[in-house]
């Protein structure tokens, strides 16, 4: 060597996305027929990032007198705009779908702001996806004739969608995108923590000239939620969350004729048979339960692997998570950003000290967690049952159960022994045992060989307590039309 | 060095004692999955490197290159003025690395030694009837033994490519196992698989272990002189085999990759993959190298840029 | 004399796991023609009946939904052979059941047997409806599939005790569904009797399970039986449909409500067999076929 090595590792220097493509307003309203507005009682609440603690804005909380006055405005506004013809909806869509990509960097830095996850994700994973998804429903609006649900099928009115904060944007795109390439217009509620990107798609709706009632953003708690469920001007109920509401939701419609979609919890089965392809496994599993901090419904977050493998994949995961670089979401070398919340990281928290208490053994990745802000390591627990806390409840973070099975058999049986039926992968060289396999997992998803794996012309919902209909693809237009 | 490959052979001398056991021992490495593989690679391409990581990473690369000429054209002339960059590779700035090697035909090598004389920098000689390895084997030992004799520290020997698609892994690793005894004690071995020639990620992961067990120093991704040379994927497979062997045997083993890598951005990215990949112990010329040689001129170029602040020109770099 | 001969009666039961048993409560109701009429007494089932027919249509559901959609199409024919033979009987009940004349019954068994015909054949089609490949922008191969939900529980029509039953039963099994089915309160014997036709028909037991007694006493356990995945409230009138809606939320049970129907004759699209569906999607990596790569 003719050089000194710099240290004995390859640091690389902070390598972060500039904040200044962002401009943050010091307050932002409820966005009702086309315009900015304060609540009516006037109620405002902070928004944080949760990486330091800092409060970014301060927003307006929608109250049930707002949710009315919104629900109003879109009732008003879909009379022209679901006797738009398709191909004119179809160019509004378009229009915004542009404008996101055009301002993708601005919304990108603003999401890692809002959520705490990194920029890698929202540059890489959620903007690109929020603008295809836009521009793939926009395509539909004025085919809806030939989309296998009769002839000129109608929209079902006003639709009321309450989103999470795990995915803000794209979560959004996923409700909007559909309504109102079928007809609807749209009341939507963002989740406490994460409503500045839902504000800024509010502007994008005027830039591109939207007409006003049609999309309708009010930003909230819960009880806002529960009032555009509840509204009785509201025609289909649209809702992405915990199971827990889920389930209040659909006793809430009972007996009403709002048509509803639920996407709800997760404690997907990512299955790793003997001969898989094991370092694309490795990918896959940190994947499947890293990415966005575990904060993701459709997480692998329960291992199931071979018996006869475990030790050489628990050493090569372990290997492979030490590598992963936890810090400062807006550094583009960040791989696992901060949890959203306090609430989400003592929830987090207190789950895993369940799992050990229960005796599961605990192993989190050596990395220094910052002095602020809410972080939780990369930890897996072993010696996991399916008898444990940590293989049944969803525990929406950075953790993940590693189970045990002998044979296919007793692989399925355990992937399919959950409450909840969203997603499931399977890591195996043998072609009919994918097929095999595939077809006996209750799951809405199954990724074979990958996972994680997202698309607009791809389907996604749940089986059993999951959650109920489809969002994306053909599939995602039914819950939006009157068939 | 001997005595370790000789360890190596020991402990896989079940699994090389016929072609059939051979065979059953490739196959039963894990596969891989081509889509995950580069989605990897890919994903490793986009870590941003800044700054003074940045500074140690073209350092770094300088130092890894084994500067190349492979050319029927080559003359002694081009030979030595390749020595000279490879010892001196910006004249105006005389902190820059030298580069790891220069890489030639065996009857450059005592030329090339001669221009390296005294500097550090090694020499390496392609061998074993480069780049096609079509010939027998006593004529490609001969070409080992001509190097080797004419004082190159490394050979660069290319596998049968033939006889491994033929499924005769046996003869692909007793061919490498009789060119590392050619070497002797002298010279390291690198051993080229021409990765494009194996075709698939399988067929690569199967020639890194062949090449290991049978006694490789370094395992080498291509010629440079086919379609597809060195790529993010393939190097990275080759990095989790040489991860794996060491894990499994103790013994360390190093990695080229070559042809195709001409910018510095690629070079730092290819680093990346070490790091992430194999580890730091790997981050040193010992271990890694480039088979390159446009890259080093792009180098030069970003690394006249950190120290300046403006952009650099070809103007200012020397052309050999 | 013929009319000297004393007929025959048959004792009504349930029809539960392939099995014909009376009501674990050991109750009975009279059922009476529309005329008023006595015709027999059903057997009113209880919530321990409901739940043993439940435990039969899971323990038949991996089966049923294992087999292929050609044989599933086999068997519902199969029923409608079945019924075929058995018209005459058919004809007398429904007309008993539903104050018609015999060629208005006639009509509608008729209807009943064809729609048995219509629904064997969408066994193999339905698929080809409602999955398909999906062109993801990436290097996967991408197939979204339908999939039975589960255990159905179908409380039937109330006043079309037959054709109704039927419209209701076939295209939930038909994907491959089990089901749990609560007959019309005031005229079960139709559906009791296609028990036994069923029994007959090569469907594996337990596929169909047949209950007749009160509808609000029965539906109420199963609505909130946490292993039953659907439920079609096709005969629950206003107030009760949105009581076991209510309880259906508890472990989110598909709910298909209750829609009016003036012509069960008419063509029944595919809602119902749509309806108790999951879409499974199954991703994998194509690739290329050689070791490319991308370059940096």
């Amino acid at each position: 060597m003719t050089i000194e090595k710099q240290t004995s590792v390859f640091e690389y220097a902070p390598a972060p996305e500039s904040r200044s493509v962002v401009d943050i307003a010091p307050s932002y309203g409820l966005f009702i027929d086309g315009e900015f507005t304060d609540a009516a009682d006037g109620k405002v609440f902070k928004t944080v990032s949760p990486a330091t603690e800092e409060v970014l804005s301060e927003v307006a909380q929608a109250g049930a007198e707002d949710v009315d006055r919104a629900v109003k405005a879109a009732r008003k506004a879909f009379e022209k705009w679901s006797a738009l013809p398709g191909a004119e909806r179809a160019k509004y869509l378009f229009r915004i779908a542009r404008i996101i990509q055009e301002r993708s960097r601005e919304l990108a830095v603003l999401e890692t702001l809002d959520n705490g996850k990194p920029i890698k994700e929202t540059r890489d994973a959620d903007l690109p996806l929020v603008a295809a998804h836009f521009f793939y429903y926009a395509g539909w609006a004025d085919k809806l004739d030939h989309a296998g649900y009769g002839a000129n099928p109608r929209p079902l009115g006003v639709a009321g969608q309450v989103i999470p904060w795990n995915f803000p944007l794209l979560m959004l795109a996923w409700k909007i995108a559909p309504a109102l390439a079928t007809g609807n217009t749209v009341v939507l509620k963002p989740a406490e923590t994460t409503p500045l990107s839902a504000l800024f798609f509010a502007d994008i709706c005027r830039q591109a000239g939207l007409p006003k009632g049609v999309v309708n953003i009010l930003p909230g708690y819960g009880d806002a939620g529960a009032a555009i469920v509840a509204h009785d001007g509201v025609d289909k109920v649209a809702f992405t969350g915990s199971t827990a509401v889920g389930k209040e939701i659909a006793r809430t419609v009972a007996g009403t004729d709002k048509k509803v979609t639920l996407e709800l919890g997760g404690k997907g089965a990512n299955i790793v048979f003997d001969d898989a392809p094991i370092d694309q496994a490795v990918e896959g599993i940190v994947s499947g339960i890293f990415f966005n901090q575990g904060q993701v419904c459709c997480a692998g977050s329960r291992l199931l692997v071979q018996e006869s493998i475990q030790d050489e994949l628990l050493d090569s995961l372990k290997r492979r998570l030490s590598t992963l670089r936890l810090g400062d979401p807006l550094d583009k070398n960040t791989d696992i950003g901060a949890i959203n919340s306090s609430e989400q990281l003592a929830r987090i928290t207190s789950l895993v000290e369940t799992g050990e208490a229960e005796g599961a053994e605990r192993w989190s990745a050596p990395c220094e967690l910052p002095s602020s802000g809410y972080w939780f390591a990369p930890t897996l627990f072993t010696n996991v049952t399916q008898a444990h806390t940590v293989a049944r409840d969803e525990i929406f973070g950075p953790v993940l159960s590693v189970l045990t099975f002998r044979t296919p058999e007793e692989a399925v049986a355990k992937a399919n022994n959950s409450a909840y039926g969203l997603s499931a992968g399977i890591w195996t060289e043998k072609g009919s045992r994918i097929l095999a396999v595939a077809d006996r997992l209750r799951a809405g998803v199954v990724w074979a060989n990958t996972f994680n794996k997202f698309d607009p012309t791809s389907p996604f919902g749940g089986y059993k307590e999951s959650g109920f209909g489809r969002e994306g693809g053909r599939h995602g237009l039914e819950g939006y039309l009157d068939v | 060095m001997p005595t370790t490959a000789h360890a190596t052979a020991s402990a896989f001398a079940d699994a090389s004692a016929s072609d059939s056991a051979l065979r059953r021992f490739l196959h039963g490495l894990p596969g891989v999955d081509a889509v995950g593989l580069e989605a990897r690679a890919a994903a490793l391409g986009t870590r941003s490197i800044k700054t003074t990581a940045k500074a140690y990473a073209i350092d770094l690369a300088i130092s890894m290159i084994d500067l190349t000429t492979l050319e029927g054209a080559d003359t002694p002339g081009k030979v030595r003025a390749l020595g000279a960059k490879a010892v001196h590779p910006d004249p105006t700035d005389r902190t820059t690395p030298r580069t790891a090697a220069v890489c030639v035909y065996p009857d450059m090598v005592a030329t090339a030694k001669e221009a390296v004389a005294g500097s550090g920098v090694k020499v390496a000689s392609v061998a074993t009837a480069f780049p096609a390895g079509r010939a027998a084997l006593a004529v490609k030992l001969a070409d080992v033994q001509d190097a080797v004799s004419a004082g190159a520290d490394e050979i660069d020997m290319v596998i049968d490519r033939g006889a491994f698609l033929a499924g005769k892994y046996l003869k692909v690793y007793e061919e490498i196992r009789a060119v590392r005894e050619a070497c002797g004690e002298r010279a390291r071995l690198k051993v080229i698989f021409e990765t494009g020639e194996l075709s698939t990620y399988d067929n690569i992961r199967r020639a890194s272990w062949i090449g290991m067990m049978a006694g490789a120093d370094f395992i080498k991704t291509s010629t440079g002189k086919v379609g597809v040379n060195a790529t993010p994927a393939n190097t990275l497979l080759m990095l989790e085999a040489v991860r794996d062997f060491k894990q499994q045997t103790g013994v360390q083993i190093g990695v080229k990759p070559a042809g195709g890598i001409r910018t510095s951005k690629d070079a730092v990215k290819f680093l990346v993959l070490v790091n992430e990949t194999a580890g730091s112990d790997w981050l040193d010329n010992h271990w890694f190298r480039f088979g390159a040689s446009s890259l080093l001129n792009d180098l030069l170029m970003q690394r006249q840029k950190l120290a300046t602040g403006r952009y650099s020109g070809p103007d200012y770099v020397t052309v050999d | 004399m013929s009319d000297a001969r004393l007929s025959v009666f048959k004792t009504y039961k349930l029809y539960v796991g392939g099995k014909f048993p009376r009501s674990e409560s050991g109750r009975v109701y009279e059922v009476t023609s529309r005329k008023g009429e006595w015709l027999a007494n059903a057997p009113q089932s209880s919530r321990k009946d409901a739940r043993d027919a439940v435990v039969a249509a899971r323990k038949a559901f991996g089966g049923w939904a294992g087999k292929t959609a050609y044989l599933r199409g086999q068997i519902l024919y199969r029923v409608a052979e079945m019924l075929e033979g058995r018209r005459e009987q058919f004809v007398r009940e429904v007309a008993d059941a539903e104050g018609l004349s015999k060629p208005k019954a006639a009509a509608q068994v008729d209807a009943a047997i064809d729609r048995w015909v219509w629904y064997a054949g969408w066994t193999d089609k339905i698929a080809q409806i409602t999955g398909g490949a999906n062109p993801v922008a990436g290097p996967y191969f991408n197939l979204s599939s339908p999939e039975p939900t589960g255990v159905v529980t179908v409380v039937a029509p109330q006043d079309s005790s037959f054709l109704g039953l039927v419209s209701v039963i076939a295209p939930v099994i038909a994907t491959g569904n089990t089901a749990v089915v609560v007959a019309s309160e005031a005229a079960p014997l139709p559906a009791l009797s296609l028990g036994e036709v069923l029994a007959t028909s090569d469907l594996p037991g337990g596929v169909v399970n047949i209950l007749s007694g009160r509808t609000a006493e029965i539906a109420a356990p199963l609505a909130a039986h946490q292993d039953v995945n659907a439920l079609d409230l096709c005969g629950a009138d206003e107030v009760l449909a949105k009581d076991l809606e209510v309880a259906a939320a508890d472990n989110l049970k598909r709910v298909l409500r209750p829609q009016p129907v003036d012509d069960w004759t008419a063509d029944p699209g595919t809602h119902r067999l749509t309806a108790f569906l999951e879409t499974k999607t199954v991703w994998h990596p194509t690739g290329s076929l050689g070791a490319s790569g991308s370059a940096y």
